[in-house]
């Protein structure tokens, strides 16, 4: 159990947050920011790759956010990448350094990633799917001995839409993973790939014996990347999705992520091609 | 724990004593229906009533309740986690059946505290159920006729008087220091058996296949074209939900004073059945039409629940089917999927999808 999750249970009510501070707030994109969030002295958030927090704008609600920092990189602090689409998302764009949250969590299922080890990975992250996917990608780059190839395929809508553009700088200087990026439009600043992400594909060689795949994107992108993961023979239970769904309550309580017999917000966000492909609902 | 025999006579005086000492809910007539209430004096309680519009579940998950109150500014907040001794009298065993998936649900996994304070300061009386409530009830068949082990107190109308089941100290307890009760004759135990067997014959299997047999139909059912003409009709009020003993499912909002800063999180009823209810942040809806949700509505209740929690999520209670104003049923629907399946057609559909 995590200290913040310890705090958030040691309330009379599962569903009040635990203040906590803005320390950082950085411009991604038109729509996204980065939040660093400082947790209250002494706390460690002690999080898995692929979990959420339920933030809190007192007076305006709650919103489920996934983590995007890995839990290798959170020192008493942890950053959420938000894009602006909804009240709560909205009212955090207008904060500013030093103001307060509410935090609940981490909860979820995260990745699992001990399972991961020894193993290559192939990510593909699709537009605001990189916000969760960068936990998992910084924590296997931190550990990189543990993990055989790292491959990451990125794709977004058009150029402006490209989060985390100094760290994939970065990686795209490392000689120890194969990275590559596409966009759906390009714009006249953009030289490279242009297409959706599963025109990556023929770019890398995969070995299917020994790979899994980890994809966060939107709901539309899961499908076509699905059928070449499973074309090119990754097995079920090695194809791994973080899924979005609406939570209000983050605890399995609120029904409003449940697909049949699981809740989301309890039994994933991340699950297993294999775990969930006779569920309707899912893909 | 213990029967004892209590004559209609004293009811009133027993009820008045709990009222001494609780908040006492039961079934009384409103407009020429019947709804859960507190009981103000005791002939306004009516225990031979047929169903009441919604279900006693409201005092275990108010329609609307306050989860914490806080002040933005300060960031000070405040749970809010109310109950005031319960008595809730009249319940029929359907309704028992329901209260006990709510308390499965709101005790696996993390907690619901604010549920578990209304309930353990609750104490259910249930009444045993001796002839039909209503045309769309279908409790026979979903094994809810009888009332499960959790009751405090069970009574059985045996003519002058009822028959008492202690089933719990909290039960115990509301018969402690009341005097006009008694330990049951002979005779008193051959009646209760009378009334017992007699009931059954008046109550009429509605499905038309066992409910074992349920979550298995369900399963093949998913490519159904029923879920298609459901849709077609369904008007999306969310109604059926609302009424309905074992929904739980809520919305979260922040409500804020004129200072904007004071203000409290409220949790209200919320339905699966509303267009929105499954969209996402950008925009994408994962049960986008009404047949989507009304097959997630009846596979919830006649599956989901059973894979999630060990217990069936529709006691056929009959509230749904009657307050639906295009006539879908839980029975219709169910037996039209068993008869399609009979004739092949369930199977062709999913072999086509």
């Amino acid at each position: 159990m995590t200290t913040l999750l310890k705090e958030t249970l040691k309330h009379s009510s599962i569903y009040m947050p635990t203040p906590a501070r803005i320390t950082a707030v950085k411009d991604l994109t038109a729509l996204e920011k980065l939040f660093t969030i400082e947790l209250p002295s002494g706390f460690s958030l002690n999080h898995r790759p692929g979990q959420f927090v339920q933030i809190s704008v007192l007076g305006v609600g709650e919103a489920p956010i996934s983590i995007s920092s890995s839990p290798s990189r959170s020192n008493g602090s942890f950053e959420v990448c938000v894009r602006r689409v909804g009240s709560v998302t909205n009212a955090m764009h207008a904060l500013k350094p030093g103001a307060m949250l509410g935090l609940r969590g981490p909860f979820g299922r995260g990745f699992p990633v001990e399972r991961f080890r020894g193993k290559d990975i192939l990510f593909v992250p699709g537009g605001l799917g990189l916000a969760p996917l960068r936990s998992l990608i910084n924590e296997v780059l931190d550990e990189r001995g543990k993990y055989g190839r790292v491959i990451i395929l990125y794709g977004t809508r058009s150029p402006s839409e490209i989060l985390f553009r100094d760290e994939i700088a970065q990686w795209q200087q490392r000689t120890d993973i194969e990275f590559h990026m596409t966009v759906d439009r390009a714009d006249e600043s953009w030289t490279g790939n242009v297409g959706v992400v599963t025109t990556l594909f023929p770019k890398v060689q995969i070995h299917p014996r020994n790979m899994v795949a980890v994809v966060v994107g939107p709901p539309v992108m899961y499908r076509f990347v699905l059928m070449e993961l499973l074309g090119k023979g990754i097995a079920e239970g090695n194809i791994w999705f973080s899924f979005e769904r609406h939570m209000k309550c983050g605890v399995g309580k609120c029904g409003h992520c449940q697909m049949h017999h699981i809740y989301t917000c309890q039994d994933g966000p991340s699950f297993s091609y294999a775990e969930i492909k006779h569920l309707e609902e899912a893909l | 724990m213990s029967f004892k025999i209590m004559p209609k006579a004293a009811l009133p005086d027993w009820v008045t004593w709990l009222k001494n000492r609780y908040r006492v809910v039961g079934p009384t007539a409103r407009q020429g229906q019947y709804v859960f209430a507190e009981i103000a004096s005791p002939d306004e309680l009516v225990l031979d009533y047929p169903t009441s519009v919604l279900p006693p579940k409201k005092y275990l998950l108010p329609q609307r309740e306050t989860l914490f109150t806080f002040d933005a500014q300060s960031m000070q907040m405040k749970a809010n986690i109310e109950w005031e001794p319960t008595v809730i009298l009249g319940v029929h065993t359907c309704d028992m059946h329901a209260i006990r998936l709510l308390d499965k649900v709101h005790a696996t996994g993390y907690t619901d505290q604010h549920y578990q304070a209304h309930r353990q300061h609750t104490t259910l009386v249930s009444i045993e159920c001796l002839s039909p409530c209503m045309e769309q009830s279908f409790c026979k068949s979903m094994g809810t006729l009888t009332v499960p082990e959790d009751y405090d107190l069970h009574l059985t109308d045996l003519g002058d008087s009822y028959g008492v089941d202690v089933g719990s100290e909290k039960g115990e307890a509301l018969l402690q220091g009341f005097t006009a009760i008694w330990d049951p004759t002979s005779e008193d135990y051959q009646r209760i058996n009378k009334v017992m067997a007699e009931k059954w014959p008046r109550f009429s299997y509605r499905l038309n296949f066992d409910v074992t047999e349920l979550p298995d139909l369900l399963a093949l059912s998913n490519n159904s074209s029923l879920w298609n003409e459901l849709g077609d009709i369904c008007l999306g009020c969310g109604q059926c939900t609302k009424v309905c003993p074992t929904c739980y499912c809520f919305d979260v909002r922040d409500e804020v004073d004129l200072s904007l800063t004071k203000g409290q999180r409220t949790r209200t009823w919320d339905s699966c059945q509303i267009d929105r209810f499954a969209t996402v942040a950008g925009g994408h809806n994962f049960r986008s039409t009404r047949a989507l949700r009304n097959r997630h509505r009846f596979m919830r209740k006649g599956k989901y629940h059973l894979e999630a929690y060990g217990l069936i999520g529709c006691v056929g209670c009959g509230r749904c089917a009657a307050a639906c104003l295009v006539h879908i049923t839980p029975v219709d629907t169910f037996n039209e999927l068993y008869r399609r399946h009979k004739k092949g057609e369930i199977l062709e559909e999913a072999k086509q999808a």
